[in-house]
């Protein structure tokens, strides 16, 4: 223990050392990988900002969630990127975050309008398959057919819940029957979405439950066509991706320059292809080359933040009595 | 200082919860699905090491300290790894199915309880037989000198030493196997197929992430403890016989299963298993081999950073081991033990989350990242360490220790001229197997993670997350070169091995 006393010590001091202002940023793990827009985003950042902006990780969005309950208004943080709408309104619940003045042209595919959260990067949830397959065009059609698909766990991921809120949101008080009949065409559920994903490349399943923007990263960075999402003719349920500020901050005023920051061409620029998902203000040089080859679904479903995490409960009851069959 | 920690984690978790509600129908669901797949996870793998301890105790060939240490890596994969690789062997599309779809046959149906057992036994059986084929290196070459003198047969030797010795043995293997898959989570629901297959662990991810009621989680936990506990219990109940007395620690040699049947029977078990537990690490390694050439830098200081950890984290390991390996042999505290198995019990969430909640009003909590991982992947090796350390620490103490004392010995001199040297080989095992578990352990260091301070299982994951399955494939391999590197210098540190 008293190394640790001692690296506690080391730490402390180095941290009284600096005297350029600090942003700190806490957000989910992949976003400050090194193959994730965090390097990128930081260094622009601190170009413009005088400033030190340390971006933490922390597990996915709903860790995220969780560790800034557990840190309560003691937390470090400044701000929050990563929450999807989902989780907002528990955000909101706990007070803990103040409000925004960011306003942006959005090119999200919903009208936004909410005095906590700013969008940052958006995408549609998809079945993945091989381009060379022919791929159902909704839920039914999928129960119907023989095709093997690869899941997330709703509980421990969040495209798992994204999915959970899609059949619910198509289907309301069918969702139960359609999970019924979906059973047999699970091979299997995965702890998160790496796994699943993982499995899809093995050829354990035909689809794997993914992003519209998936194929996308096959194309660019692989060159490689042969990956297709289906587009299903219900809709397709759509993941926002947000950031807050933190009432607690002591750098209210860095923090709004990032959120700003964030909705700014310098930022959004950088999502297409390091997040592989849609920007949330369309830089004025468009989309990368190869997301024009995405299917666009013809409606886009979601549920109200606020109506969000009382579904939420129904669904996952329905969802654990139709599979623990 | 273990039980603090454990203990004391689950305290600060239960300390920040509201006052929750008892454990639902749902939570008794995942308990009873955590028993049963722990209970037959544990017996299938002790029941099959068994066989291939006793060949791999009573056979000499080429290749068999590859093949030994070899085993050790199915242990120190990162899960996900590992699950993959299996799968790559086991799965709708595996090997095995497309031999059989070439006969016709339909692909393997692995998604299941006994694909969740089988993963189990994967991970397991090389520790039980480990752990049980040291059972055999300690009967003293002198006891299989005397028994062949009198002219007993593998039967008679069963009876007359084989038998006493397993007794002794295999109910702590049963009990380290079954606490290790009662912590089990991700493959659990990969191979069980789905929300029939919920564990304990998954149950207190949901109760954390979902619901944020950390009360549920720490009850949850709390659950896991007391069932490991029972079966730290029950192993030091069940584990009894007076040992075999000391030998002159003279290499040993086997007279006895010269018959062409035994051969035979030893050369197949060896075969079946060596198969069963090396194909998914065949496929593991060819589909790493396409990634290895093109690993970013940050692979590689990730590499350097598992690699500082794990040193640490192995002498925090024998620092605690040790003493109280010694504690356990001079007979004070037989509970000593229980504790050290508490390591496993406890979920690395709820560890993670009270050890943040213990030291973030004090420093910040991912600038320790690394320490604290180097911590608490010793506390989890703690209870191998243990299982490998205090047979042998007895025996030479009940060796010894009066010879010690006439000659009027204190406790230090006959610490460093007596009883370590006849351990080194358990020693360097148990480092061996703290260092090559703390490399491939994701753990705790992803709920502190810190962007500049990664460790390598930390990179791989983030590499798959990142769309980049063929790198995370090559870093993967990377990660089982190194564990098996450390692990094998340092169970070759301990000579004694050489022969046995």
């Amino acid at each position: 223990m008293k190394y640790l006393a001692f690296a506690a010590g080391v730490l402390t001091a180095t941290a009284t050392l600096a005297d350029t202002p600090e942003l700190t940023v806490y957000t989910y793990d992949s976003f400050v990988s090194d193959w994730g827009p965090g390097p990128l985003v930081e260094k622009a950042f601190e170009e413009v900002c005088g400033c030190d902006l340390k971006l933490v990780g922390v597990g996915d969005g709903a860790a995220l969630l969780a560790r800034i309950r557990l840190e309560g208004a003691r937390s470090k943080a400044d701000v929050v990127l990563g929450l999807d709408t989902n989780l907002t309104a528990a955000a909101v619940e706990t007070g803990l975050f103040a409000d925004h003045s960011v306003s942006a042209d959005y090119t999200l595919p919903i009208a936004w309008q909410d005095a906590t959260f700013v969008p940052y990067d958006w995408g549609y949830f998809a079945f993945v398959h091989n381009a060379d397959m022919t791929a159902p065009t909704n839920f039914r059609d999928l129960a119907a057919s023989d095709l093997k698909i690869v899941i997330q766990d709703p509980r421990s991921s969040t495209p798992g819940l994204g999915l959970l809120m899609w059949v619910k949101a198509a289907y309301g008080d069918d969702a139960p029957q359609i999970w019924t009949d979906l059973s047999d065409n699970i091979v299997t559920v995965t702890k998160g979405w790496s796994e699943a994903y993982g499995l899809f490349l093995e050829g354990e399943a035909d689809m794997v439950l993914s992003y519209t923007t998936s194929p996308a990263y096959h194309l660019i960075a692989e060159k490689d066509a042969s990956k297709a999402a289906a587009l299903f003719d219900e809709g397709h349920y759509l993941q926002i991706e947000v950031a807050g500020k933190l009432a607690g901050t002591d750098q209210p005023d860095l923090a709004d320059a990032f959120l700003a920051f964030m909705v700014s061409p310098a930022f959004q620029s950088l999502i297409p292809t390091t997040n592989w998902m849609y920007p949330a203000v369309t830089p004025v040089d468009g989309l990368p080359e190869g997301f024009e080859t995405l299917i666009t679904p013809g409606k886009a479903l979601l549920v109200p933040a606020d109506e969000a995490a009382a579904l939420r409960d129904t669904a996952l009851d329905e969802w654990l009595t139709a599979l623990s069959r | 200082m273990v039980a603090a920690l454990v203990l004391g984690s689950l305290v600060a978790v239960l300390l920040r919860a509201e006052a929750g509600r008892g454990p639902g129908p749902a939570d008794w669901a995942a308990v009873r699905f955590t028993l049963v797949q722990a209970v037959l996870s544990a017996l299938v793998s002790v029941v099959l090491a068994i066989p291939l301890a006793r060949a791999l105790a009573r056979r000499r060939f080429a290749g068999r300290r590859m093949l030994v240490a070899l085993l050790g890596a199915p242990f120190i994969l990162p899960v996900i790894v590992a699950v993959l690789g299996l799968l790559q062997v086991f799965g709708r599309s595996g090997w095995i199915s497309q031999a059989l779809g070439w006969a016709g046959l339909p692909p393997v149906q692995i998604y299941g309880l006994h694909g969740v057992v089988l993963a189990h036994v994967f991970f397991n059986l090389p520790l039980a037989t480990r752990l049980i084929l040291q059972g055999w290196q300690e009967i003293p070459g002198e006891r299989f000198r005397l028994a062949a003198q009198l002219g007993a047969g593998p039967r008679a030797m069963w009876q007359l030493l084989e038998r006493p010795m397993l007794a002794q043995v295999v109910p702590g293997a049963l009990a380290v196997v079954f606490a290790i898959c009662l912590s089990s989570f991700a493959v659990a629901v990969t191979l069980g197929g789905g929300p029939r297959a919920t564990t304990i662990e998954l149950a207190i991810y949901q109760a954390f992430r979902f619901d944020f009621d950390l009360g549920r989680a720490a009850m949850l936990s709390g659950i896991q403890i007391c069932l490991t506990g029972a079966a730290a219990v029950f192993a030091l109940r069940t584990a009894r016989g007076e040992g075999f007395g000391g030998g002159l620690d003279r290499a040993v040699r086997r007279w006895d299963g010269a018959g062409r049947g035994t051969k035979v029977l030893d050369g197949l078990v060896i075969a079946l298993a060596s198969s069963f537990l090396m194909l998914p690490l065949l496929a593991v390694v060819l589909s790493g081999l396409a990634g290895l050439a093109d690993l970013p830098p940050a692979v590689w200081r990730a590499a350097l950073t598992s690699v500082l950890v794990a040193g640490g984290s192995t002498g925090i390991l024998l620092a605690m081991a040790l003493p109280m390996a010694v504690t356990v042999a001079l007979g004070q505290g037989r509970m000593v033990e229980v504790v050290g198995l508490l390591g496993l019990a406890a979920s690395p969430l709820v560890i993670g989350t009270g050890l943040f909640i213990i030291i973030n009003p004090v420093a910040d909590p991912s600038g320790l990242a690394l320490p604290i991982t180097a911590l608490v992947n010793a506390v989890m090796a703690l209870p191998f360490a243990l299982r490998i350390l205090v047979p042998r620490a007895s025996a030479v103490v009940a060796r010894y220790g009066r010879l010690g004392l006439s000659l009027n010995m204190g406790g230090a001199p006959f610490m460093w001229r007596v009883l370590i040297p006849r351990m080194r080989p358990q020693i360097g095992f148990a480092a061996g197997l703290g260092a090559a578990l703390s490399m491939g352990d994701l753990g705790v260091v992803a709920l502190f993670a810190d962007p500049e301070r990664a460790t390598l299982p930390l990179q791989v994951f983030r590499l798959m997350g990142a769309y980049r399955m063929e790198q995370a494939a090559g870093a993967a391999l990377l990660l089982l070169a190194l564990s098996m590197a450390a692990f094998w210098l340092l169970d070759r540190g301990g000579k004694w091995h050489a022969e046995a």
